[in-house]
């Protein structure tokens, strides 16, 4: 992070304005991805009139970088119209897309509304195992085709990559593709439970051996030896630090307007169909009560190792049973990154070589079915 | 000495946090801050009011500054911003606008 950002970091937190927000637009998609964590099916989502009502609620309320994500995006028919209002608003505009339904025109418009970034999910540089994981034939053709109309016009493009059991051999040759495509790309080893807390995509994540590879590539992680170092002994005054920015200086609202501390922290704090979004950003009860947390407050985490170098999602911790409990998947990246048990693990008793228990998924592409278009028709 | 007309750049990204602009380039992604009076300044850049009306109307009754020396500043910190393609500085009034086809970040 920029040193600027950082100063607007700090002081978006000490006037208490809620300076990002990503909102799902839609929950539907046109991919089936396997470790997906939502429910595509629409149970009634904001209209436009509700969402350009939110929008300007929002730029009121002072948030400055406006993430669109989903579900799939495009497969919203007003999804321009709420774009260039966004845009009217003045928002930085971040998309999040599998881009399967992007041609060089939408392309071209993107590019006029002056979006920043676009982020596209690649999860293989092999078609066979792409599309093994996202259940639609064709979409990885069909994503990177996308990638380059957007890259022709100059957008800034982030690939993301998610490793999994699946692809786990493939990440080195996906930032070759994307350093051939002249775009970004993201790792992300955290495959996350679902949002109503089926745990079963989480086995879909890489085991410790992997992860401990991973994190001694010197191409993903810089110097090995300082990114896996022991860390050191916490001072007192560290653990007054906040575990993250959810609720603090960002938040997330789903399709049907909740409003939760981030999409990885689905605590109920209110809907915008109800409530102003500022009324629930500000005197939400569970929006005060995840904001009142500091590291100290964490029973276990204050015992381990790791307190201070942790990438502990406070979500995840949620999703286990206890905000300010311990996340059993961050508790494993920093004992594949030290070699050295988390205090949850060994308060646990978990034998680290089996902390992670791998099951196969069984994919099988001919149930797959047809891309829909747009407009709803199938391609 | 001729007019100076300032118009914001709809490409950008803006947003005031606590009487400050944070603006994110629509170029290259590059963020700004400006500072209290850079920001009267942007925000009275509607392309229609001329810079020595802005600064006669907004910047000098805010600030104990001489006109003359104010205007100096702003002129130069106008073309600075347009530099950065977040302002746009012409001799004529600046019709409002959405993004040029074919404009590059």
């Amino acid at each position: 992070m920029s040193s600027l950002m950082q100063e607007i970091g700090d002081k978006a937190m000490a006037l208490g304005v809620p300076l990002a927000v990503q909102v799902d637009l839609t929950y539907r998609c046109n991919e089936r991805c396997v470790h997906c964590y939502l429910d595509h099916h629409d149970h009634g989502e904001m209209t436009t009139a509700e969402i350009k009502h939110l929008l300007d609620e929002m730029a009121e309320a002072g948030v400055f970088i406006l993430t669109l994500s989903g579900g799939e995006i495009f497969l919203r028919k007003d999804f321009f119209e709420i774009l260039e209002y966004a845009r009217q608003r003045t928002f930085c505009v971040k998309l999040k897309t599998n881009a399967v339904l992007i041609r060089e025109q939408d392309a071209r418009r993107i590019r006029e509304l002056g979006v920043e970034s676009i982020q596209v999910s690649i999860y293989s540089h092999r078609p066979e195992v792409h599309d093994a994981i996202t259940l639609v034939p064709g979409s990885l053709k069909r994503s990177v085709g996308a990638i380059r109309f957007l890259k022709s016009q100059g957008l800034r493009v982030i690939m993301a990559n998610v490793l999994m059991t699946q692809n786990r051999q493939d990440y080195p040759a996906v930032r070759a593709l994307a350093a051939e495509l002249g775009v970004e790309c993201t790792l992300d080893p955290t495959v996350t439970p679902m949002m109503d807390g089926d745990r079963s995509t989480v086995s879909l994540g890489v085991d410790s051996s992997a992860l401990r590879e991973v994190f001694r590539d010197s191409s993903l992680v810089g110097d090995v030896d300082e990114f896996c170092a022991i860390p050191a002994k916490v001072d007192q005054s560290e653990l007054e630090a906040i575990p993250c920015s959810a609720g603090h200086t960002a938040c997330y609202v789903s399709p049907y307007g909740d409003v939760f501390p981030c999409v990885q922290f689905p605590v109920p704090t209110g809907n915008v169909r109800n409530q102003r979004f500022v009324d629930i950003w500000r005197h939400s009860e569970r929006m005060n009560e995840v904001r009142s947390i500091r590291l100290k407050d964490l029973a276990t985490c204050t015992q381990c190792t790791h307190v201070s170098s942790c990438t502990r999602c406070p979500g995840l911790a949620y999703m286990e049973g206890n905000m300010r409990g311990p996340s059993s998947q961050d508790c494993e990246k920093s004992f594949a990154k030290t070699g050295i048990p988390s205090a949850n693990m060994l308060a646990k008793k978990l034998a680290p070589p089996n902390l992670i228990q791998i099951k196969t998924v069984q994919i099988q592409p001919a149930q797959i079915p047809p891309l829909p278009t747009m407009d709803g028709a199938t391609a | 000495m001729s007019k100076l007309y300032v118009a914001r750049n709809p490409r950008v990204a803006a947003r005031s946090l606590d009487g400050e602009m944070m603006i994110m380039s629509g170029r290259d992604s590059t963020l700004f801050t400006l500072n209290k009076t850079a920001t009267i300044l942007w925000q009275a850049a509607d392309g229609a009011t001329s810079l020595d009306e802005i600064v006669e109307h907004k910047i000098c009754p805010e600030f104990d500054v001489e006109p003359t020396v104010a205007l100096h500043d702003a002129e130069a910190l106008a073309r600075e911003l347009a530099g950065h393609e977040i302002l746009q500085v012409s001799e004529q009034p600046i019709p409002p606008r959405t993004a040029a086809p074919g404009e590059a970040r």
